[in-house]
């Protein structure tokens, strides 16, 4: 068995702990200490933000116009519309930029 | 008329009424199963590979997070412990939900589980709100067609995406982190968001550069989360939820 299919198999695992586990584990406490929920509603967008940010690093004008364009889009649209008009940003820049 | 042809004429109507409200969730996620299946095989899967991912994770910005990191050939331990980290959110989703189908079969609250996506604790959990009992059929009909449409879109996406000769022309290298920005724009609401934003980007730069891809990751995970952590309790909103 190939190593992909492992992490597959371990990501399937580890994603279904979390789907049953707050039941299993979560609903035996009454309450989460404050400092723990901060810290847990902290997650998403601190792990998130370390896929985007360096890539900044090695972005040229199409990818920087892409993402304010997202960044913009975002504040009133949904994920799809902020995802395409980001897409359409980087698709046309790069016929120019390269 | 029978008793049971009555309660199975209702299950079949639950059923149905549950894929009612599925569609706009399949309509949705279609393109981002697609890309998915395309990116996956730009990062270097098979498409049994992408297939397989989609069929067993069934959670699209951690299957997102897995190939994107799989590209870069980071060590798979960390893989697995970045899609365990960006579905972290589902022990809330879990924890919340569970009362609501606590009177099925335990057969049926584990497949309940197994398909535990954001959209369908949203919509249950609203069914649940306005009184009404969250049925095994209905969660099913609600559940059923966005995983069978999200494995089959995978697969196709990446039968199609060895197919895409010129991927920078297209895009297709860049589109995570713009998918990802706009995740991370999603939780702008949150307490605490931008400082915590802050934190983490300065920090995966920082390890970017000195330890290197792909510490970042961690690093500037770590970095972010402590940061609420630390915060005084009342910054991050926690006590005034109600």
């Amino acid at each position: 068995m190939s190593t992909t299919f492992w992490i597959i198999i371990a990501g399937a695992i580890a994603t279904y702990l979390t789907r049953i586990g707050g039941h299993l584990v979560i609903s035996r406490f009454d309450n989460i200490h404050p400092r723990v929920e901060a810290g847990l509603n902290a997650v998403p967008a601190a792990v998130l933000t370390t896929l985007v940010a360096p890539e900044l690093l090695n972005a040229g004008p199409a990818e920087w116009a892409a993402l304010v364009v997202t960044a913009v889009v975002s504040l009133r649209g949904g994920l799809m519309s902020m995802f395409l008009a980001g897409t359409a940003v980087l698709i046309i820049a790069r016929q120019f930029v390269g | 008329m029978s008793a049971e042809t009555l309660s199975e004429n209702s299950l079949a109507g639950d059923f149905w009424s549950g894929v009612r409200l599925s569609m706009p969730v399949v309509v949705a996620s279609a393109p981002f199963a697609v890309l998915f299946g395309a990116l996956a095989v730009d990062n270097g899967f098979s498409v049994l590979e992408a297939f397989l991912m989609s069929a067993l994770v069934f959670g699209g910005a951690s299957q997102m997070v897995g190939i994107q990191l799989f590209g870069q050939h980071v060590a798979p331990w960390l893989i697995v412990l970045s899609i365990f980290a960006v579905n972290f959110r589902h022990v809330l989703y879990s924890a919340g939900i569970g009362r609501r189908i606590a009177h099925w079969p335990v057969v049926c609250q584990a497949l309940g589980y197994f398909i535990l996506t954001d959209p369908q604790y949203a919509v249950a959990e609203a069914r649940a709100q306005s009184g009404q009992t969250v049925g095994f059929a209905w969660y099913l009909g609600l559940g059923l067609p966005v995983y069978v449409f999200w494995v089959i879109e995978s697969a196709l996406g990446a039968v199609f995406g060895k197919l895409i000769p010129d991927t920078h022309a297209l895009g297709i290298d860049f589109l995570l982190p713009i998918y990802f920005l706009g995740l991370v724009m999603g939780f702008r609401k949150r307490p605490l968001w931008l400082p915590v934003v802050v934190a983490s980007a300065c920090a995966s730069i920082i390890a970017y550069k000195t330890v290197g891809s792909p510490w970042h990751v961690s690093i500037g995970a770590i970095a972010g989360v402590l940061l609420a952590v630390i915060l005084p309790p009342h910054h991050s909103g926690v006590g005034e939820r109600p």
